[in-house]
């Protein structure tokens, strides 16, 4: 059987095992046992993936496997995956199995909680194997109720309204992607049978009128998910109400959804209206990256502080796929794995602080370096990580976007880095303003002393995101130059209009 | 004409059948045993439900004025399904007190409604569309009256007889104008001669009119959130799902079949009409506090929904507008039965009575919520097919424009499914509807919606077959 099914499989699998248990510890255990079995199937599909390359076979999406669904209407469960697949496969694995053990302590409802979360991750799976248009966006949308009430029942702070908003707006940001889709689906009548399948629409070129229509409708669409100013409000709100687990999941991998819907399905099927178009969005991203840093530097709150800084990553991402280049698009997919690794650590590392100290405002805490060293230190790298330093894997990330934006001889793409850069230096204040007044300094209150550090369970989650993200630091070639394949394809066929 | 033929009216018969075999029971019952004729109707009528399941030839009788074709029997075992999810539902208020004595004016007057549906999809010409039609009309209003001494109840009758009397008066006149321009009745006649004839688009507007009334159209809804809220929980449940289906597939047969010719006409007014009720059907539903007036608004919503299907004109059409009020029936039926079983068992019928429910009646709150999603059309349950298939239907013919607006609208219909939701899970309440036993037939009932709205999206062959006994305008 295709290994692609077993993503899918094992999380239904795993729901179903946890319905049966009967309180909150046999709840955990359950979802933490089929999220391992996750996680080692990922690493399987990656080794093996690599291993097919390696023996030659080229086709572009390897693991394929089809199966007619709705026969009148040509919908299929079509299934392959190519080498950026994987990898934000093995990313959204890894997010998930952190993220079960960032939530051990989840007492109230534990069994809902998991189920929730567990199918919130099923969507995501499903999103990134799926290869019809119609599976691709059954998964995206499977996403909304687990969301919603995710962070309806177990968030903090506003969450009615949080929930709602992002529901909604995420929601809005799926009826532009109907549209889209629809036009996609029935302009492919010009070359046979209409047809939802990647692979099919993308040896058709679309009239150009068609792409100028269709375009906006799913780069947007997409592009909400990906926080995409000035449609990126939902991001801060929902970010911070959510639970830890739905923060790290929902920052770390679903706003990655959203660069990689507008890669894959917007400028890979339409490329001709993004080459015409990416100067207005190209203008957006640049806002969103610069707004997202400064927004950040107002926050008190540690997790709004994250979602902005979030914002301003995304916005990063989108920003590296309308320049167009192979060194910038390979940035972009390095900058998708490396921030949703980094903040996903951060919203572990929050969740965790928070746990402590009851507050996450950075003016009622201090000195935490003393008391919680290995969390401590954790938030250091994350930080560190986040601002870009050399040997971390956002410095890897940041540096392939910003040369290969430079590329661009022409003055508006080069002024738009300059810009963007500047994003760099409002990055680092506000990461060394949080790590300075969190963690240094004198230990603020008295009952600090009786902290106890990291947990197993807390570790566990923390050291199996660092990893990675030295590992892309130290190393990147690998994973750069996988991608980079992987992503002839799509650069082929948007530069070959030029 | 031999007797086999009477087969083609199969259905019907069996049902009247039925009624004649309820009423002389009833006549035979003593008054202590009369609550048996529950468990005796549902029972004969499931039976019914099934037979209409086997295969039948097509074919017409009485010259053309009755037809039998795969489609229209498969559109009555949609609406028979309905029925008896409502009759399961029905059981424990008919086993009240104050019903003891009209216990088989229930069964006889919905079976009375379903026979007219019955009549109606399969007519041929216009007399028989009719009166199946007041057939399937005038019950419904002593329906609506079921509780004669509660005053809403008694309102919701008298405003769904007056409206249907006007509604019919429309479609008559609109109808004496058809007739008068094509001098024939029968569809097959009609059809061929219909043409670009300002008198013949008179009389279709006014045709379209009367039908929109049934359909609750707006602006001809006003009379459906009074009715809905006054009239019994199960009658509301069979009027917004049995009543509504049946109007909906003879308003598209009609449009089809006889109308074919004049597509031009019909679909810049359905297309306002659709922008129209979604809009206005979602605008009104954002603000209700009762749950009968919001599911009221709700189906108004969805009725603009099922336009962007009838619209299309194709084979595609058909197929998915059968295919969606298929899921409808199960979804709204589930809706309808946790809304009955609660306000059996305590009389409340708000939103915010339904606070904290999750905590006391957890099953009644995850099935509430499945079909609160299954309306708004997320996966993995099926309503998300039924919309994503209507949109396709309205996409296959370049309406992109239309579909980002009902697409848009679908958005703010999630904002209020989720308000039920919302008070289910997440609000906290200091004293929550208590837990309580659902009945059995109450259970039964849920159990079939739930299967139902879980397994029809994914059963791709439920569509495949739908759309191999549809037929289209091309």
């Amino acid at each position: 059987m295709n290994i692609l099914n077993l993503l899918i499989i094992i999380p239904v699998l795993t729901v179903i095992g946890i319905v049966f248990t009967k309180d909150f510890k046999g709840a955990r255990v359950a979802a933490a046992v089929g999220m391992t079995l996750q996680l080692i199937t990922a690493v399987i599909l990656v080794i093996s993936f690599f291993a097919q390359r390696k023996a030659g076979i080229t086709g572009e999406f390897l693991f394929l496997s089809d199966f007619t669904w709705f026969k009148t209407l040509n919908i299929h469960y079509s299934v392959g995956v190519d080498g950026i697949a994987v990898w934000m496969l093995l990313l959204a694995s890894i997010v998930v199995f952190a993220g079960i053990f960032a939530s051990w302590q989840v007492e109230y409802l534990a069994r809902e909680f998991f189920i929730s979360l567990i199918l919130l991750a099923t969507g995501v799976f499903g999103f990134f194997i799926s290869l019809d248009l119609f599976t691709m966006f059954l998964f995206y949308e499977l996403a909304v109720i687990p969301m919603y009430l995710l962070i309806g029942i177990w968030g903090s702070g506003p969450k009615e309204y949080s929930a709602m908003k992002l529901t909604l707006m995420l929601m809005g940001g799926s009826a532009l992607l109907v549209v889209g889709l629809l036009g996609l689906y029935f302009y492919s009548s010009a070359a046979g049978p209409v047809t939802f399948n990647l692979l099919e629409l993308s040896k058709i070129s679309f009239p150009l009128a068609m792409q100028r229509f269709f375009f906006p409708f799913l780069f947007v669409g997409f592009g909400i998910l990906g926080a995409l100013f000035p449609l990126h409000t939902w991001s801060p709100d929902g970010h911070s109400s959510a639970p830890t687990a739905v923060s790290m999941l929902h920052a770390g991998v679903l706003m990655k959804l959203g660069g990689y819907g507008c890669m894959r399905v917007a400028m890979f099927l339409l490329p001709e209206a993004a080459q015409e178009m990416s100067w207005i969005f190209l203008i957006l991203a640049t806002i969103s990256i610069v707004y997202g840093a400064f927004g950040a530097i107002w926050q008190k709150d540690l997790k709004y502080i994250n979602a902005y800084s979030s914002v301003s990553h995304c916005g990063l991402v989108l920003f590296a796929l309308l320049m167009m280049n192979r060194t910038s698009m390979n940035g972009a997919v390095i900058q998708m794995i490396s921030h949703g690794l980094m903040t996903a650590l951060f919203f572990a590392l929050i969740g965790m602080i928070y746990g402590r100290t009851h507050t996450r405002n950075i003016d009622q805490m201090g000195g935490l370096m003393n008391v919680i060293p290995f969390l401590s230190v954790a938030y250091v790298i994350a930080g560190l990580a986040s601002l870009g330093l050399p040997g971390l894997s956002g410095f890897v990330a940041e540096m392939t976007i910003f040369i290969g934006s430079f590329q661009h001889p022409d003055t508006f793409h080069r002024v738009a880095t300059i810009i963007a850069t500047t994003s760099i230096v409002v990055t680092a204040v506000y990461i060394l303003r949080v790590v300075g007044k969190l963690l240094l300094g004198q230990i603020r209150e008295k009952e600090y002393l009786e902290f106890p550090d990291a947990k197993w369970y807390e570790r566990i989650s923390v050291v199996v995101l660092i990893l990675p993200i030295a590992i892309i630091g130290f190393y990147p070639s690998y994973l750069s130059s996988t991608l980079l394949d992987a992503l002839n394809p799509i650069i082929e066929r948007l530069t070959a209009m030029l | 004409m031999d007797i086999a033929s009477f087969n083609l009216m199969r259905n019907e018969l069996i049902l009247v059948g039925i009624v004649l075999i309820l009423l002389i029971a009833e006549i035979f019952t003593k008054n202590e045993n009369k609550h048996k004729l529950i468990s005796m109707g549902t029972i004969l009528f499931g039976v019914a439900t099934l037979i209409n399941f086997l295969p039948l030839p097509e074919g017409q009788l009485f010259g053309g004025s009755f037809q039998t074709t795969r489609i229209t029997v498969f559109m009555k075992s949609i609406l028979n399904m309905g029925g008896f999810i409502v009759f399961l539902q029905s059981f424990t208020w008919l086993k009240r007190e104050e019903n003891n004595g009209k216990i088989g004016e229930f069964f006889i007057l919905i079976i009375s409604t379903l026979i007219g549906m019955n009549f109606m999809i399969s007519s041929g010409d216009f007399l028989m569309m009719y009166i199946g039609l007041e057939l399937a009309t005038i019950p419904m209003a002593a329906l609506a009256a079921y509780e004669k001494f509660s005053e809403k109840s008694a309102e919701a009758g008298i405003k769904l007889i007056l409206t249907s009397a006007l509604s019919s008066g429309i479609l008559l006149y609109g109808l004496s104008f058809i007739y008068g321009t094509t001098g024939s009745i029968y569809f097959a006649d009609v059809v061929s001669n219909v043409g670009n004839n300002s008198l013949q688009t008179f009389g279709f507007v006014f045709f379209v009119a009367g039908m929109a009334f049934k359909i609750s159209l707006v602006p001809f809804h006003l009379w459906t959130a009074d009715v809905y809220e006054g009239a019994p929980v199960n009658v509301t449940a069979y009027l917004s799902v049995v009543s509504k289906g049946a109007a909906v597939f003879i308003f598209m047969i009609i449009l089809y079949r006889v109308f074919s010719s004049i597509t031009a006409v019909w679909e810049p007014l359905l297309y306002t009409l659709a922008v129209a009720t979604m809009t206005i059907g979602n605008l009104f539903a954002l603000r209700q506090e009762n749950l009968k007036r919001f599911m009221a608004f709700s189906s108004i919503a969805q009725a603009g929904f099922i336009l962007l299907g009838i619209m299309q004109g194709g084979q595609l059409g058909m197929t998915t507008v059968v295919y969606f009020m298929l899921i409808y029936v199960f979804t709204n039926l589930a809706a309808f039965g946790v809304i009955s079983a609660i306000s059996e068992q305590t009389g409340k019928e708000n939103i915010s009575d339904y606070t904290s429910l999750y905590k006391t009646n957890p099953k009644l709150s995850l099935i509430l919520l499945l079909s609160m999603f299954s309306l708004a059309g997320i996966p993995p349950v099926a309503g998300f097919f039924g919309k994503f298939f209507l949109f396709t239907a309205a996409g296959a013919k370049g309406y992109y424009i239309l579909v980002l607006i009902a697409v848009l609208n679908a958005t703010v219909s999630l904002y209020y499914y989720l308000r039920v939701v919302k008070a289910m899970l997440i609000d906290k309440s200091d004293n929550p509807i208590a837990t309580f036993k659902t009945p059995w037939p109450m259970r039964i009932s849920l159990l079939i919606c739930v299967a139902g709205i879980f397994f029809i999206g994914f059963a791709s062959f439920i569509y495949q077959y739908i759309s191999n006994i549809s037929f289209g305008i091309n």
